[in-house]
């Protein structure tokens, strides 16, 4: 018989560690942004079909950098989830903090006991009835949950964009135009600069809609709303 | 092995994206179909189903839809009966299941109101998933799988007649379908109506239906028709200007599912009211 390698569990969970982090960083970053009606999200992705921002249930959207079948999957649970438990108690029910929980819980185990880790990083956000009540949550591959305020981005080019919106960013809420020249602009500076408004996908958590808070924007109401 | 199988299984077998099927095969249990349709019929349950004594279990009873100019109108009124008892005065039987769809039930109403809130989940479930929304006429088709799914509890007498309206964006007309217990789909291009006093109020539908009716026009003939049922049968429900409860009256059209308000509903009651007096 012959015996297995030894190989340290620090060592192995490195492995996958690196293994899942050069996934993620060759996907498209996006970014989440708060502004005084609700919750931005912009994603660098030149495809009109193919979405990274999805609607998940009344006031909360998922976004994911990544691998796209995985990402579709999670997302797939995801939506499972709210409606069953949106069923069984009440709309007002189905939180982001609870879903953010089952992705920490689906991705963690993932990472620890499978062959492969998830090559996605999620960006969970839930549009409360003030800006307070605003939830924007960060999960990364191996399953811990990181509570963000303001902005957030995850994917390839995250870092980056993240140093030039803590820079620009002041401490009042922006409105929904500056909010989405900032993210605009950031993917100017720290991503890709070839990148014009056709090529990023824009959607909101509209505080003001009545019901389903979700909404996509199409590249010519992006355009009027920056003018 | 069989080689004419696909070699994709869950490619195939799984090719909706139905929050329905999904409960079925993940999570019977929260089906409230499976639920009360599993329970062993009780002796002589047949019988309860087909007599003329009322089941011991509230009933809503008259909802309408017509076509008219700018779409397709849905309404009902607000009654729910337990035998020769009213059950409530202020039920709720006509629906939005989403923006350009509404549906209105008849018949037992526990059922009635989780079958439209599962009919709600799935049409949102699928356009979540897929990214777009169902098709006007997917979305009928899916609410006559669900009532087909519905016929072990109708043998145990706790039948669900819906009415489904929707506005065809592609087409751009309103369209209006009727069901039968089993599950079968009837498109109507006109006016249909359910429920106990549903006869009374076709028969006024008959007499003051036209196509294209304008919108002011139509809402005065769902009231009407609602008003004459309930003159005659005593499942219905009629005006109430005291507690001010009117019928449900939704209008469907190109802008979506608009629900009209209860003043304009009042001022309308009001002259049929009066009109009543005269003749």
């Amino acid at each position: 018989m012959t015996m297995p390698f030894y190989v340290s569990p620090e060592q192995m969970m490195q492995d996958r560690a690196e293994y899942a982090k050069k996934g993620i960083a060759k996907g498209r970053s996006i970014i989440a942004m708060e502004y005084d009606q609700g919750v931005l999200f912009v994603a660098d992705n030149p495809s009109t079909s193919l979405f990274k921002i999805s609607e998940i249930y009344d006031s909360i959207a998922l976004s994911g950098a990544g691998r796209y079948s995985e990402f579709e999957h999670l997302r797939k649970a995801g939506i499972q989830h709210a409606d069953v438990k949106g069923m069984m108690y009440s709309r007002e029910d189905v939180t982001a903090r609870s879903l953010a929980n089952g992705y920490s819980q689906i991705l963690g185990t993932i990472f620890s006991q499978e062959m492969k880790p998830y090559e996605v990083e999620l960006l969970l956000a839930q549009v409360g009835e003030t800006s307070e009540g605003n939830e924007l949550y960060r999960i990364t591959f191996d399953g811990s949950i990181i509570d963000e305020r303001k902005f957030t981005a995850i994917g390839g080019r995250s870092e980056a964009i993240l140093t030039y919106l803590r820079k620009e960013t002041s401490d009042t809420c922006p409105s929904l135009s500056s909010a989405l020249q900032l993210c605009q602009q950031a993917y100017e500076k720290g991503g890709d600069p070839k990148s014009g408004l056709a090529g990023l996908e824009v959607a909101l958590l509209d505080r003001a809609q009545t019901g389903r808070k979700f909404r996509r924007i199409t590249t010519s109401e992006a355009t009027d709303l920056l003018v | 092995m069989n080689t004419d199988r696909i070699p994709f299984p869950s490619f195939s077998s799984d090719p909706c994206s139905s929050f329905y099927q999904f409960l079925t095969t993940q999570r019977p249990e929260l089906l409230p179909m499976t639920r009360w349709g599993m329970l062993p019929a009780q002796q002589g349950s047949n019988e309860l189903s087909l007599s003329h004594h009322s089941p011991p279990w509230p009933q809503g009873t008259t909802v309408l839809a017509f076509t008219y100019q700018n779409g397709v109108l849905i309404a009902g009124d607000r009654r729910a009966t337990e035998g020769f008892q009213i059950a409530t005065n202020r039920m709720d039987k006509v629906f939005q299941t989403d923006a350009f769809s509404a549906m209105a039930i008849a018949g037992a109403a526990g059922p009635c109101v989780e079958m439209a809130k599962l009919f709600r989940i799935e049409l949102e479930h699928y356009e979540k998933l897929d990214g777009k929304p169902l098709t006007c006429e997917g979305k009928a088709n899916r609410l006559g799988d669900m009532v087909k799914a519905n016929f072990p509890m109708v043998l145990q007498g706790l039948v669900v007649i819906p009415l489904f309206v929707g506005y065809d964006q592609k087409r751009e007309i309103g369209r209006l379908f009727k069901y039968d217990i089993t599950g079968g789909r009837y498109e109507d291009t006109e006016f249909h109506a359910v429920g106990s006093g549903g006869k009374d109020a076709r028969l006024t539908l008959k007499e003051h239906f036209r196509k294209h009716l304008p919108e002011d026009k139509a809402v005065r003939v769902a009231l009407r028709a609602l008003f004459n049922a309930a003159e005659e049968d005593v499942g219905t429900g009629g005006p109430d200007l005291h507690r001010r409860i009117f019928p449900t009256v939704k209008l469907v059209d190109r802008h979506g599912v608009k629900n009209v308000e209860d003043t304009q509903l009042a001022t309308i009651c009001q002259e049929l009211l009066s009109q009543q007096g005269e003749s």
